[in-house]
């Protein structure tokens, strides 16, 4: 495999997008990545996407995109992985590129939730989960969630309103994001107050639907050194698997897939934990960033929570998570959020954050793409690109 | 879901029909054609008898898509005395009482009425064990 590197990103803001389609959000993201890149064109584009067919009635959106893009005639194919399709087209664009098949490849993201009614858009989400044996008994996405935090309560003998530390740090970032959703504070009583979804999971510990677009450019690290002194290499991008259904896991609090894919990307990567600068993490419900910082080696079983209230993951902490907002705050368009993932960890890696998100000196970063419950799990390792 | 779909699933559905591994002996629900514990392929049908333990629960307040008329109503994770755990939706049991750890028994309830085929789906639910040692 072929050392990688990332030289162009791109994103459209994250919301309610009703005056713009799929392929107009996801081309601009595309062109603001190349333009970024400094190239124009490029020899393949994955797409990530989840729900086209069911919110937008549309399905084949590779060669649909390519088209739309301008880039009519480059192999082009939608990878779909739930929640977490978009760091999966990643990672085709990293095999494509890795193993030679291809010099420069697009992965995009996108994705549009905000146009149908509620109820349709919540049964169109559910599908990340088990079609026969999980939504016909009435389950949400939003309830799978919250089976795992019923259980993490219940297990780790924890108050409900230590989760409110995720949502309240993810607000305060994205208030300084002009790409993120929600741009405003919310403060322990809102928590506290916010409306029941599935309990125990309220408002504020959910992500919200939205529309949006995220992009990279892949190329070879040879061929960024020649073209960026920008550029960030891309060290791995590694997908792990679970079970679909949450019931055919022995144990509910241990996401395997995020350890398993966490595992292969440090190999892969050569990294250790410790020397991990910050953690985009999939931050869907305040539940799974508990989860995702235990299974990952973060933090030991149970004390994700522990770490949160010293500080450890915030601004100024050992491992600063969700720097831009992570999907509780900048938002959640599934089959985009693993490319926004990529994107906000390449500006913190290139010094671009907006201030005061900069992480100083950060020079390895990490990002988690989290498919439904943690049956699919992506997880990519950037670096500076020195000298 | 298809007419075909749920009658496809009426083993499942009605009386908890799973596999049992003619070699290792594990026991699964829903039915698999490879044992995931030793890839084995040959399985009997292994019917379940629908007693269990709350795992976890939650209590849906927005539902999806033809379950809004239902709301609210708790959803849990059964596992049952044979060792498989699945999903189902609680009922006759007041929502303030609901408890991980809690004694449930199978019983067979209208799922959904209102499907792409109109048709009246019927399948499992859980409730409080009414009589113990029944």
């Amino acid at each position: 495999m072929k050392e990688l590197a990332i030289i162009g990103i791109g994103q459209t803001p994250v919301g309610e997008h009703w005056a713009v389609g799929l392929r107009d959000l996801a081309t601009e993201a595309i062109w603001a990545a190349l333009d970024d890149a400094g190239l124009d064109g490029a020899d393949a584009l994955f797409v990530g996407n989840m729900l086209s067919g069911e919110m937008a009635q549309q399905a084949h959106l590779g060669a649909l995109i390519a088209d739309h893009a301008a880039l009519a005639g480059i192999e082009a194919v939608k990878v779909e992985a739930a929640c977490g399709a978009a760091a999966a087209a990643l990672r085709q664009a990293v095999l494509a590129v890795g193993s030679g098949a291809a010099e420069v490849a697009v992965a995009v993201g996108v994705e549009k939730l905000t146009e149908q009614p509620p109820a349709d858009t919540t049964a169109a989400l559910a599908m990340a989960a088990d079609g026969d044996y999980e939504l016909p008994m009435g389950l949400s996405f939003v309830g799978v969630g919250a089976l795992l935090m019923q259980r993490y309560l219940y297990e780790h003998r924890v108050p409900k309103e230590a989760f409110a530390r995720f949502p309240i740090q993810a607000h305060d970032n994205a208030q300084h994001n002009p790409h993120a959703m929600f741009r405003s504070p919310i403060t322990a009583q809102q928590y506290a107050d916010a409306k029941m979804i599935a309990s125990p999971i309220n408002l504020l510990d959910s992500s919200p639907i939205a529309d949006g677009a995220a992009a990279v450019v892949v190329t070879t690290a040879e061929r960024a050194r020649r073209l960026s002194d920008r550029a960030v290499r891309l060290l791995a991008c590694e997908v792990g698997t679970d079970t679909v259904a949450l019931h055919d896991r022995a144990d509910l609090l241990w996401l395997k897939g995020v350890e398993r894919s966490t595992k292969k990307a440090l190999a892969r990567a050569g990294k250790r934990h410790e020397e991990i600068d910050l953690f985009e993490l999939h931050d869907a419900f305040s539940v799974i960033a508990a989860l995702s910082l235990e299974s990952a080696g973060f933090a030991e079983r149970g004390c994700g929570l522990c770490h949160a209230q010293r500080g450890d993951f915030g601004r100024g902490g050992r491992l600063p998570i969700a720097t831009m907002g992570g999907l509780k705050a900048r938002g959640h368009p599934v089959g985009a959020t693993g490319l926004y993932q990529v994107v906000e960890a390449t500006l913190q890696l290139r010094g671009e954050a907006p201030e005061p998100l900069q992480i100083p000196d950060a020079r390895v970063a990490m990002a988690q793409n989290i498919g439904g419950s943690g049956a699919t799990v992506v997880t990519t390792i950037l670096e500076r690109m020195e000298g | 879901m298809s007419l075909a779909r749920h009658w496809r699933l009426r083993d499942q559905r009605y009386r908890l029909e799973g596999t049992a591994c003619d070699d290792c002996g594990t026991i699964q629900f829903p039915p698999r054609p490879l044992c995931p514990n030793c890839r084995s392929r040959t399985l009997s049908p292994h019917p379940l008898d629908g007693r269990g333990q709350l795992i976890s629960y939650t209590v849906l307040y927005q539902a999806p898509a033809g379950f809004e008329a239902q709301i609210p109503y708790a959803v849990g994770i059964v596992e049952l005395g044979e060792g498989p755990r699945l999903t189902a939706m609680l009922t006759d049991v007041d929502l303030d009482a609901l408890q991980i750890g809690m004694s449930l028994e199978m019983t067979i309830r209208k799922l959904r009425s209102d499907g792409d085929d109109g048709v009246i789906q019927y399948g499992y639910k859980f409730r409080p064990v009414q009589f113990e040692g029944a």
